[in-house]
């Protein structure tokens, strides 16, 4: 372990299912209070690698620490320092909801004395007031989830592992969910996988995407995004006196000026302000530049507006845009096409 | 939650401070518990139960063989028991993984901070726990025969005896087969078939010819009525411990094989 700041670290981690890989040597820290998120198409091994971590099966090769322990050598410690919700969490449906958080708290030896405080304190959180006299084959998916939500905070632990949380949710319960994931991540430090990526850039500081068993990114959503291709800036320039500027092009020339290479295109608008839309490649700020521009043009700056390519569209790039005609290919194929996908992203 | 209690602190090692562990027998008690409650939350239980007394009570009365040995006994009843045990154990035990696997609870259960062997000897007891129900329901029958004669008690206590282990010992056999498959309805089919092939070689020794005392001392069957006898032999008790623990060393061995595998 580099610091006892590392809370997940995991070395070379592989994990081998016959000739395919699951988990194809990959090797990541997560620091305490991080909350990040863990991208991949289906099949990736997202929940392979959360599996490995958990102790729920075993690394063909590599090493995988949780709060220092390290999962093959002390799995009991690694259980006792994390909170575990599996994907499609599954409970067992004849119990009642607050009968199966005291279930949960008898197994992590939480103290009688403190039982009903701490259940009392995670059904608070996880909004569970209403259910609590019903059995939990009763509950529609999204109270289970937060039952098993709440099954993985009844010990307070300092690590969760969340394996698609939000997945079969509809949109209002995925809300919530990740309002309480956003909340319980103020103390904590969170794995949480998930297809959807706006739940990532609302919910995560950082990403981890991982594509046929390899990490092919790894940063903040804002950061991959814009590292991974063109930013778009929208300016908004009124010219005040300066009639000339009702017109764009001495706007579009001062901003050519500023970037040679931008592609710049004029946004319709109802006020007498010119509004662009600047194109510019590569993971640069220009905004202190566009801003210094318009001080020496005396121009009145009413926007400025930096905006990296969106998290899915990088997602995309990474995981579906050069993978997916090999995807039926053989899984040495698939092992040597993630090989190169990774080569090709190593800037992202 | 106060981030003081919700952060742990670390170890010189680097290491987070490890969390509650339960006891093992904390650990255990819990999961039998659980185990035993959630066959009353189904028809299971109660259709174990019923199926039990129902068929114990035909064979205590219709034939009446207490009466044609003209003393006040048991054993016949017992006898006649025996061969229901490899029918009730595993619809018992068929659950006890299968349905856990099938369902993805076992993967919320395994990830808890308990050792396989608790798992496995909570899940264990908690059948047991059910069988044991049957068995104290017919605590009536003793009673009724004692207040017809002179009842030896020893017999009917190496009877009682013979009951547990034996079921343990068809139990743990229903444990294991349920851990290797997601299928409960398999599990039951495999524990029952195995199970009445026993039974029923102990009563076809005849055909085995030379191996027919090594056949007879692996029939749970043979080990039951020599302790309903009212014998309580330390070959006996080894044979009944024996198969237990072979049988959940295995389960723990195929829990252990899913982590591989």
């Amino acid at each position: 372990m580099a610091t006892s700041d590392v809370m997940i670290e995991t070395r070379e981690l592989s994990k081998v299912y016959g000739a395919q890989r699951a988990v194809d040597r990959i090797s990541f820290e997560i620091r305490r209070g991080e909350v990040v998120g863990f991208l991949g198409p289906n099949g990736a091994g997202k929940s392979t690698t959360m599996k490995i971590l958990t102790c729920f099966i075993s690394p063909s090769e590599g090493t995988a620490k949780v709060g220092g322990f390290d999962v093959f050598d002390d799995p009991l410690s690694v259980r006792s320092v994390l909170g575990y919700l599996p994907q499609r969490a599954s409970l067992y449906p004849e119990m009642g909801v607050v009968e199966y958080l005291e279930f949960a708290a008898d197994l992590r030896a939480i103290p009688k004395d403190q039982r009903r405080a701490k259940i009392k304190e995670v059904v608070e959180i996880c909004g569970l007031k209403d259910v609590l006299a019903k059995t939990i084959n009763e509950l529609s998916y999204g109270y289970r989830q937060r039952v098993g939500l709440a099954q993985a905070l009844i010990h307070d632990p300092p690590i969760l592992i969340l394996d698609e949380p939000t997945a079969d949710l509809d949109p209002n319960e995925s809300a919530e969910v990740i309002s309480y994931i956003k909340e319980i991540g103020k103390t904590r430090t969170i794995m949480l996988s998930t297809h959807d990526l706006v739940e990532v850039k609302e919910a995560c500081a950082r990403v981890l995407i991982v594509n046929r068993g390899k990490i092919v990114a790894d940063g903040a959503p804002d950061d991959l995004a814009a590292k991974s291709g063109n930013v778009k800036y929208v300016l908004a320039i009124d010219g005040g006196k300066d009639d000339t500027v009702r017109k764009a092009g001495p706007v579009i020339e001062a901003v050519k000026r500023v970037v040679a290479d931008a592609a710049v295109k004029e946004l319709p608008s109802d006020d007498r302000a010119t509004h662009l839309e600047v194109n510019v490649k590569g993971s640069g700020d220009h905004r202190r530049e566009f801003f210094r521009m318009a001080v020496e043009n005396k121009w009145d700056l009413l926007e400025l507006r930096r905006e990296a390519v969106q998290l899915e569209e990088v997602f995309r790039q990474l995981t579906v845009g050069e993978g997916a005609p090999r995807r039926n290919a053989g899984a040495k194929a698939a092992v040597t096409s993630t090989a190169a996908t990774k080569e090709s992203s190593s800037d992202v | 939650m106060s981030d003081s209690e919700s952060t742990a602190t670390t170890t010189r090692a680097g290491a987070l401070a490890r969390g509650s562990i339960g006891t093992p027998l904390n650990n255990t008690l819990a999961i039998a518990r659980r185990e035993f409650v959630s066959y009353f939350s189904s028809p299971l239980g109660y259709i174990v139960i019923g199926m039990f007394l129902l068929l114990v009570g035909f064979l205590f009365f219709i034939p009446f063989a207490f009466l044609t040995l003209g003393k006040a006994t048991l054993q016949p009843m017992f006898n006649s028991i025996s061969w229901l045990l490899p029918l009730i154990c595993p619809a018992i035990a068929m659950r006890t993984f299968a349905e856990e696997s099938r369902t993805g609870t076992l993967e919320m259960l395994i990830t808890q901070p308990v050792r396989d062997w608790e798992v496995i000897l909570g899940k264990f007891f908690g059948a047991l726990g059910l069988l044991a129900v049957c068995i104290v329901a017919t605590f009536s029958y003793p009673v009724i025969i004692s207040r017809m004669g002179e009842l030896d008690w020893g017999p009917v206590a190496g009877g009682y005896l013979g009951l547990l282990l034996g079921g343990a010992a068809y139990i743990s056999f229903g444990v294991m087969v349920s851990s290797f498959t997601k299928d409960q309805i398999t599990a039951f089919f495999v524990s029952f078939i195995v199970g009445a092939v026993f039974f029923l070689m102990n009563k076809a020794l005849i055909f085995f010819g030379g191996a027919a005392s090594v056949i007879e001392y692996l029939c749970p069957d043979y080990h039951f009525a020599s302790i309903a006898r009212g014998v309580i032999d330390a070959r006996n008790i080894i044979y009944f411990g024996s198969v237990i623990f072979i049988c959940l060393l295995a389960t723990a061995r195929s829990l252990e094989s899913r982590r591989w595998s």
